[in-house]
C-alpha cells in the first residue's frame, strides 16, 4: 500500500464539528455552544469579506473604469466602449497580444516538456536524487527580477555568451537575440522556462510517485518496454497533473511582468511588450487610466477563458465521483 | 482611587505639554517634498535646498520615491491626493502641471511671485509652463538644454573632424569614424533616448517653426510632410551609427563610452555633463560640447519644477511660501544647477562659477528667445501631455528598432497621434 489509510471523518483539531452536528437541534444552547457551532463560519468570515471587497470589488471597479474616460485620476463619466475601440486600434497592443501567444505557448510547452523529462529521469531511483531535485527546483526560489537581470547579462552580446565564445576562439559566433527585435521575445521564453521548469518537474515527480507500482510491474511482466509503459500507462494516468500544470503556467504567462521589465525593459522599442507591461505603461506613465483598465479587463478575460473550463471540468468530475 | 487620580493628573500634564509643544511647532514653516531626485548629483543638489530651508527656521520632511523614472512617485501622489492628504510640494513638469491644476488641487503662488518679481526674471516660455490660467502654481528649478552633442576630442582628431554642424556633415563624420573602426555614436536604446535623438533631428532638418507645428501643435500636415520623411531617413542612418549592444543601455553608460574613448559622440541633454564632471573631466579639453546640428541656433528646453499642492494649516502654508521663495532665490539656483549640470531658471544669476558649456547654454538661450527659436522638449514631457508624447515615442522607437520604411513611419505617426487625441 502506498497510501496510508485515511481517517473515516475529516480531522478537526478541536473536535468541534464532531460535538455539534450542523443540523442537529440541541435544546437550550449556551452562547459558548452557539459560537462553537458557528466557529468555522466566524473564522472564515473576515478573509471572505476582505477578498469580496479587495478582489471582486476591485475587479468590478476596474471594469467600470474601463467604460469611462478616466485619464490621470478616475472619473465616472460613462463613455461606453470607447476605450476598447481605442485599445484594439493600437499597433502596440497587437504586439503585446501577439507576444503573449508566442511567449505563453512556448513557455507552457517548454516547461512541460523539460519538466516531464527531468521528472522521468529523476524517477529512475538514481543516487543523489535529493541533491539533483534541489538543484532543478532552485531557480523557482529566485524572483523573476533576479532571473531577468542574470539572463540579461548572459545574453548581452558584449558581456555574456557571445563574448565568451569570441574569447575562446569562435570569432564568428553570434547570438544577438536580446537586441534583435524579432528574436527578443524568445529570450524572455528562455529565461521563463529556466525559472519554471523545475517547478513543473516537482509536480510531475510527485505524481509519478503516486502511480500504482503494481500496474507497472504487471506491464513489465507482460514484456512492455519502459517507453511503452510511460507513454501508455503512466502519463495517461497522471492526466490531471497536466491540467493543473497548464493552468498554473498559463496564468503565470498572462500576468508575466517583472521578467520582461528586468530582462528587456519591453524593448528593443516595444518589441517584447506583454499585456501586463502595456497596462502598467498606459495607466501609470501615460495617464491613460481608462485604456489601462480596458487592457486589464482583456487580460482578465484571457485568464477566465483558461480557468473557467478547468473549474467546470473539475467540479463536474467531482460530482460524478461523489 | 488615589492611583487613578495620579494617573489622570499625569495624563493631563502630558496633554498640556504636548499641546504646548504642538503650539510651538505650529509657527514653524513645514514642508513635505515628494521627489525622485535620488541619484548622486541630484541628491546633493536637493540637500542644498533642504539646508537653506532649515537655516530659515523651517522644518523639512523628505519623501523620496525612487524608481520608475517618476512613475512610482506619481502613483504615490495619486493615492495621497485622492485620500485628501497631498504632499506640500511635488516634483512635476510640463503639461502634467496643467493636468493637476485642472483638478483644482494645487495652490496659488501669486503673492510670492509678485513680491519676488518672478515675471521679470523667468523666461516667458517657462512662465507659460509653470502658470495655470495666469496664476503661478509651480516653481521652476532649472533649465536643461536637450539638443547637445557630447564628443571625445581625441577620437574626432583621429579622423581629422570637428563636431558636425549639419546632419549631412554628421553623416560624413560618422562614416569616417566607422571606416576607422570607431563607434560614431554612443546611444542607449530606451524609447525616451530614441525620442531625444528624434527631436533634435526634427529641429535640425525642419527648423524651429516646423518643430512647433509637428511636435507641439501636432499639425496633421506637418506630421505627414516630406520633411518628416526626411527626418525618419536620417534616423535610419543614425541607427547604423550606434554599436551592436545599445539596446536597453542606460544613458549614463553611453556617456561613459564617450568618456572612455569607446565612442566618439553622444546626443543627450546637459545632465550628461554631470557624469563628465563627476569623473573629473574638464570641458573643452577632455570632452567637447556643442549644439546638435540645427537651423539658426535653436534651443530645446527641458525644465524641472516643484508644484505646490493645496494644503491645510498655517505652518504648512507658510512653509510652502518660504520654499517657493527660496527655490527661485539666486543662491539656491546657483548651487542646485552647479550640481545638476543645468542652468538657472532665472536669467539674472551670477554665472561666475559655471563652466563653458553652461555659459554657451545661457547665451544660446538668450539668442533663441530673441529669434523665437526656443522650443519645449517633446521627449521629456514639456511640450505634450504623457498620452500624446507617448504615442509619438512609440512610433519613433518602433521605427528605430526595426526596418520600417520612413513612409510607413510617417503614416503610423499621424495615426497614433490621432488615436491618442481621440
Amino acid at each position: 500500500m502506498t497510501h496510508p489509510p485515511s481517517p473515516p471523518s475529516p480531522p478537526s483539531p478541536s473536535g468541534v464539528s464532531a460535538l455539534s452536528p450542523r443540523h442537529g437541534r440541541i435544546p437550550r444552547r449556551t452562547i459558548g455552544a452557539r459560537i462553537q457551532a458557528h466557529l468555522s463560519q466566524l473564522v472564515v468570515a473576515p478573509s471572505f469579506a476582505v477578498s469580496l471587497v479587495f478582489v471582486y470589488g476591485f475587479i468590478l471597479w476596474t471594469a467600470y473604469i474601463s467604460f469611462t474616460n478616466s485619464r490621470m485620476l478616475p472619473s465616472y463619466d460613462w463613455a461606453g466602449l470607447r476605450q476598447y475601440v481605442r485599445l484594439w486600434s493600437m499597433p502596440r497592443w497587437y504586439v503585446s497580444v501577439e507576444n503573449l501567444f508566442v511567449f505563453g505557448g512556448l513557455f507552457i510547452g517548454g516547461c512541460l516538456l523539460i519538466g516531464i523529462v527531468l521528472a522521468i529521469l529523476l524517477d529512475q531511483r538514481i543516487r543523489a536524487e535529493g541533491t539533483l531535485r534541489t538543484i532543478f527546483l532552485y531557480p523557482m526560489a529566485l524572483s523573476f527580477i533576479v532571473t531577468g537581470t542574470t539572463w540579461k547579462w548572459i545574453l548581452n552580446p558584449g558581456l555574456g555568451l557571445e563574448k565568451t565564445l569570441h574569447d575562446i576562439g569562435f570569432a564568428g559566433a553570434s547570438f544577438d537575440w536580446l537586441i534583435n527585435p524579432k528574436m527578443a521575445i524568445y529570450t524572455v521564453v528562455i529565461a521563463g522556462i529556466w525559472q519554471s521548469s523545475g517547478f513543473v518537474m516537482a509536480l510531475f515527480l510527485a505524481a509519478l510517485r503516486g502511480v500504482d507500482q503494481d500496474i507497472i510491474k504487471a506491464a513489465h511482466m507482460d514484456g512492455a518496454s519502459m517507453t511503452r509503459i510511460y507513454m501508455g500507462i503512466i502519463l495517461p494516468s497522471i492526466r490531471p497533473v497536466f491540467l493543473s500544470a497548464i493552468v498554473i503556467l498559463a496564468h503565470l504567462a498572462v500576468k508575466s511582468f517583472d521578467l520582461v521589465i528586468a530582462l528587456t525593459g519591453g524593448g528593443p522599442g516595444y518589441a517584447t511588450d506583454l499585456p501586463a507591461t502595456f497596462m502598467y505603461t498606459m495607466t501609470f506613465n501615460r495617464n491613460e487610466m481608462g485604456l489601462g483598465a480596458a487592457s486589464a479587463m482583456m487580460m482578465l478575460a484571457t485568464v477566465m477563458a483558461i480557468i473557467v473550463p478547468y473549474l467546470y471540468s473539475e467540479l463536474r468530475g467531482g460530482t460524478k465521483n461523489g | 482611587m488615589g492611583f487613578k487620580r495620579t494617573l489622570l493628573a499625569a495624563g493631563a500634564a502630558v496633554g498640556i505639554l504636548a499641546g504646548g509643544a504642538t503650539g510651538a511647532l505650529a509657527g514653524q514653516p513645514t514642508v513635505e517634498v515628494l521627489h525622485w531626485w535620488t541619484s548622486g548629483g541630484e541628491a546633493k543638489a536637493l540637500k542644498a535646498l533642504k539646508d537653506d530651508f532649515t537655516a530659515h527656521g523651517g522644518k523639512w520632511i523628505d519623501s523620496p520615491v525612487a524608481g520608475g523614472g517618476g512613475s512610482a512617485a506619481m502613483t504615490v501622489l495619486r493615492a495621497r491626493v485622492l485620500a485628501g492628504d497631498p504632499p506640500t510640494a511635488v516634483q512635476l513638469k510640463g503639461p502634467a502641471i496643467q493636468e493637476w491644476a485642472a483638478q483644482g488641487v494645487v495652490a496659488n503662488l501669486d503673492d510670492v511671485a509678485k513680491k519676488e518679481g518672478w515675471d521679470k526674471v523667468i523666461p516667458p516660455m517657462l512662465q507659460k509652463i509653470v502658470k495655470y490660467k495666469g496664476d503661478y502654481v509651480a516653481v521652476p528649478v532649472n533649465i536643461h538644454r536637450v539638443n547637445w552633442i557630447w564628443a571625445n576630442p581625441k577620437l574626432l582628431a583621429e579622423v581629422g573632424a570637428k563636431i558636425p554642424t549639419t546632419w549631412a556633415e554628421f553623416n560624413t563624420v560618422a562614416d569616417k569614424l566607422k571606416a576607422k573602426g570607431i563607434t560614431p555614436l554612443a546611444h542607449g536604446g530606451q524609447p525616451w533616448q530614441d525620442a531625444t535623438i528624434f527631436e533634435t533631428v526634427v529641429m535640425g532638418i525642419g527648423g524651429a517653426d516646423f518643430y512647433r507645428k509637428a511636435l507641439v501643435e501636432l499639425d496633421d500636415n506637418a506630421l505627414k510632410s516630406d520633411t518628416m520623411i526626411k527626418v525618419f531617413d536620417q534616423m535610419r542612418k543614425i541607427r547604423g551609427d550606434v554599436d551592436a549592444d545599445f539596446s536597453g543601455r542606460e544613458w549614463n553608460l553611453a556617456t561613459n563610452m564617450v568618456m572612455n574613448g569607446k565612442a566618439a559622440m553622444q546626443i543627450m541633454g546637459d545632465w550628461a555633463k554631470g557624469e563628465f564632471l563627476a569623473a573629473g573631466k574638464v570641458p573643452g579639453k577632455d570632452f567637447l560640447c556643442a549644439p546638435t546640428p540645427t537651423k539658426g541656433g535653436a534651443f530645446i528646453l527641458n525644465s524641472d519644477s516643484l508644484v505646490m499642492f493645496k494644503v491645510k494649516g498655517k505652518d504648512k502654508i507658510e512653509g510652502q511660501k518660504l520654499l517657493a521663495k527660496l527655490i527661485l532665490g539666486k543662491k539656491f539656483q546657483e548651487t542646485f544647477n552647479l550640481y545638476k549640470g543645468s542652468i538657472p531658471a532665472r536669467l539674472d544669476v551670477p554665472m561666475g562659477k559655471f563652466d563653458s558649456c553652461a555659459l554657451k547654454s545661457l547665451a544660446d538661450l538668450k539668442s533663441a528667445m530673441k529669434n523665437n527659436t526656443l522650443v519645449p522638449s517633446m521627449a521629456h514631457g514639456i511640450a505634450l501631455p504623457g498620452n500624446l508624447s507617448g504615442a509619438i515615442i512609440d512610433v519613433v522607437t518602433a521605427h528605430f528598432n526595426s526596418n520600417m520604411s520612413s513612409k510607413e513611419a510617417v503614416k503610423r505617426l499621424a495615426e497614433a497621434v490621432d488615436l491618442a487625441k481621440s
